[in-house]
């Protein structure tokens, strides 16, 4: 009915801004938007914003429960406008139907058990502390690592380009930006999900959030009881079939004039194609809701090969990860062997960080040196892709906290900048045997040059020579020694606090002009 | 013209040619190649004005910019400008002084002048911080990135003895006049940061020096490309905790500046106005070793100037 069309335009165009912002989020390396922007782009991000609302006190109105409100009153509306996720599918979608054949559904019935399946245990995970099927399947943290593991070398790259083809017309305002590390492992993950995001949905519209999705089998549940619903006019509805062909969720049964509208992801176009008033969206507060199909198991052979066969890719991919660490010292050096990776400042402790890091990468792409990669191994497996502190990509710079301001879980707290030069992450351990100093016998000092509180300092070694000291209490972990030390094995590194200390402040002696230049010169 | 003014003219053009080639040679060899010995002092050093003031007087004594910038000239202007700390902090050149040297060679017909550094910390926050990029603007430079490989190209150093090949900015190879343009400060690895040690923000590996002998590297960069011009800032000098200070607290106002297109002797005349004795720096005396200049200050045509 033309009436709905207002309906199905609204969810697009926001469903566009939201897409455009979160992908813009995630591929900019200069920090365009101020934090209060980015808090605001994704505050009705579901998963985020009930962590957040968990782990930061005072919050009085949270984008989590607006979400509730709206799948209590609409269904699952957020699937189809807020969800990034959802958004790239639409568009996906709707390329393919421009420039390839186009796409009919019909109904299918429910393949519940793998939805329940993963949001139980989801749950279960949850319930012991773990977010890792919430860092894999979350949408939000999904598109996050799509955009930041993908899109954002591709973005760097044609940046490089640009900037390479001014330069010679000495055009500087675009500039070249490296990409200091690159997890592999985390690619490998973001290349498989989005193959399978997009392998469903250009074969079954919306069965990736109806059947992988814990966000979308959660919003399922309460859409079931919403107030408003899709449903089909006994009377009116002629069962003609355009309805139930344009579901992408493929949840319309038009010949028993059904809908499952816990399938449903609100997109509205049933209501808007309908050549007569059959499809209406209306209020349905005490309608029996329809009957649940036993999940149907029997998924036929190639589909099985199919995931068979990329869990094997991914299996074989981590595997791999595994062996990537480890190099062979030279003789009389020390290999350093780290007991703790690093966390971010901000985060507070391990546990608080792994308890509520979705591992969107949003601090990932955002960090302007490139110190916060994505993680393999170095949380154990349940913090996989969770961001560390990546030394050996870059270092912390000492006035900034933009990962503090950002981070949408509050994974990653906001600190005020006096606290978060003195937080300290880690302390910088000095390994003598591998040292320039003591095996060359030659100066060197990069670390000492770089750190920002002096806790790395140069004392007397011989003659005028002088080596690295640690001074631990006025430590803050942020790497600068570490990423400096030009030695291989490193000669000096970070290891992790597992609970963020406060540093001492470094002590301030006024310093004084020696007294001979004082009123004339010294030559 | 006379047969004989013209034997005779002709006679010693050929002179002075055949001796500026035979001096040319002994001085690549022996001397110090680059040092212009057509500057009125070899160095001028000033004391207690505001940096653009000092900058002025010096630069006048030495001629003018206009002794060292040509009309039409390709100009790089090359500030430390290593970390992101403010001004007060004095880790990097002062910007004031920068914006000046700027005006200076524009108006000396300079057709461009650049101004980068390849920096310690994340580098558009050093540029931002220090105030360098805003001022080198003000002043009608073009401020360059050092961020990524693509702008350094391999060259050889012939005369060095632990550095024998680097990867130098473009701007370096390409510009027609260096100006050489750091601050005078502590440092925990080189002893001092001054002329010799800003260079090593003109390469790309920094790292190679510091496994490979770091004062023999930078004694050995220093045969590469010597500035045509030195200005070493002691506006404010930090006197401890360098190259990226703690505080304030680690520094001083000095009110100095010292000028000078030889870069061991600027570096000379700045190692004593922080309190050191040059002959204790040793790529001071690695890169007098090696013919780059002297650091024997008694034997120099020195103005001092004390506003």
């Amino acid at each position: 009915m033309k009436a709905f069309i207002f309906l199905k335009r609204l969810r697009v165009v926001v469903s566009l801004v939201f897409l455009v912002l979160i992908f813009f989020l995630f591929i900019d390396f200069t920090n365009l938007f101020s934090s209060a922007i980015v808090e605001g782009i994704l505050f009705f991000q579901f998963v985020p914003s009930f962590i957040k609302f968990i782990n930061i006190t005072g919050i009085i109105v949270s984008g989590y429960i607006i979400v509730l409100i709206f799948i209590l009153l609409f269904g699952r509306v957020y699937c189809s406008s807020f969800c990034p996720l959802g958004a790239l599918q639409d568009v996906l979608s709707f390329f393919s139907k421009k420039f390839g054949k186009k796409k009919m559904f019909r109904y299918s019935k429910p393949y519940h058990l793998p939805g329940y399946s993963i949001l139980i245990i989801t749950l279960i995970l949850l319930a012991f502390g773990s977010l890792l099927f919430v860092n894999l399947l979350d949408p939000y943290s999904l598109f996050g690592k799509f955009i930041s593991d993908l899109a954002r070398p591709v973005y760097y790259g044609v940046n490089n380009l640009l900037a390479f083809v001014l330069e010679p017309l000495e055009i500087y305002t675009i500039y070249p930006v490296k990409l200091k590390a690159y997890n592999w492992i985390s690619f490998g993950f973001s290349i498989f999900m989005l193959f399978l995001v997009i392998r469903l949905s250009l074969k079954k519209g919306r069965l990736y959030c109806n059947t992988v999705c814990p966000v979308g089998t959660f919003f399922g549940l309460i859409s079931r009881i919403s107030v408003f619903k899709i449903v089909l006019d006994e009377t009116t509805c002629t069962s003609c079939g355009i309805c139930g062909s344009q579901c992408k969720a493929e949840c319309i049964n038009t010949l028993d004039k059904t809908v499952d509208f816990s399938r449903c992801v609100g997109c509205f176009n049933c209501l808007t194609v309908c050549p007569g008033n059959g499809v209406l969206f209306k209020r349905s507060w005490f309608s029996k809701p329809p009957d649940l199909v036993k999940a149907e198991l029997n998924q036929g052979n190639g589909r099985r090969m199919f995931l068979f066969r990329s869990s094997s890719f991914l299996i074989g991919l981590l595997s791999v990860a595994g062996n990537l660490s480890g190099q062979i010292p030279a003789k009389g050096k020390k290999e350093v062997v780290k007991k703790y990776a690093v966390t971010p400042p901000g985060s507070l402790n391990a546990d608080h960080f792994h308890e509520n890091c979705t591992a969107c990468h949003l601090c990932v792409s955002a960090c302007p040196t490139h110190v916060l990669q994505p993680s393999v191994t170095e949380y154990g497996w349940d913090g996989l892709f969770q961001p560390t502190m990546d030394y050996n990509a870059s270092f912390c710079n000492y006035e900034c906290k933009v990962c503090c301001d950002i981070c949408p879980t509050g994974a990653i707290m906001s600190l005020p900048i006096w606290q978060k030069k003195r937080t300290q992450l880690g302390k910088a351990t000095f390994i003598k045997e591998n040292c320039i100093v003591y095996t060359d016998e030659t100066a060197c000092g990069a670390c000492s040059e770089h750190c920002p509180t002096k806790a790395v300092n140069m004392i007397f070694y011989k003659g005028r020579l002088t080596i690295p000291e640690v001074t631990d209490k006025i430590c803050i972990g942020c790497g600068a020694c570490e990423y400096a030390c030009p030695t291989t094995p490193l000669s000096i590194y970070v290891e992790g606090n597992p609970v963020h200390l406060l540093s001492e402040k470094p002590k301030e002696i006024k310093s004084v002009k020696p007294v001979s230049p004082a009123k004339d010169f010294p030559f | 013209m006379k047969r004989r003014d013209f034997f005779k003219s002709g006679f010693s053009a050929g002179i002075a040619a055949s001796s500026a080639i035979v001096l040319g040679n002994l001085e690549k060899l022996f001397a110090f190649p680059g040092n212009n010995p057509e500057l009125p002092y070899d160095l001028v050093a000033v004391m207690n004005g505001e940096p653009e003031v000092m900058f002025d007087r010096a630069i006048e004594t030495l001629g003018g910019m206009k002794a060292f910038v040509k009309p039409g000239q390709k100009v790089v202007v090359k500030p430390n400008i290593g970390w992101d700390v403010t001004p007060e902090r004095a880790g990097n050149t002062n910007p004031r002084l920068v914006k000046r040297i700027i005006e200076q060679c524009l108006s000396a017909g300079a057709k461009d002048v650049y101004v980068f550094d390849n920096t310690c910390d994340e580098w558009t926050k050093c540029y931002k911080t220090s105030e360098i990029e805003l001022q080198a603007k003000a002043a009608g430079a073009k401020v360059v990135p050092g961020n990524t490989e693509n702008y350094y190209r391999e060259v050889e150093i012939k005369n060095g003895i632990s550095l024998k090949k680097a990867k130098v900015h473009e701007l370096i190879l390409d510009s027609d006049v260096f100006i050489n343009v750091p601050v005078l400060k502590h440092h925990s690895s080189a002893e001092l940061s001054m002329a010799m040690k800003n260079m090593m923000g003109v390469v790309w590996d920094r790292m190679y020096w510091h496994r490979h002998n770091l004062h023999q590297c930078i004694a050995d960069f220093a045969t590469f490309r010597k500035p045509d011009l030195n200005v070493i800032d002691a506006y404010r000098v930090m006197m401890k905790n360098g190259p990226r200070g703690v505080s304030v607290n680690d520094v001083v106002l000095y009110k100095t500046q010292i000028l000078s297109a030889d870069i061991v002797a600027v570096d000379a005349a700045a190692a004593k106005v922080f309190g050191s004795e040059p002959s204790d720096i040793s790529y001071i005396v690695k890169a007098s070793e090696l013919g780059v200049g002297t650091y024997n200050l008694d034997n120099l045509k020195i103005n001092r100037i004390k506003l």
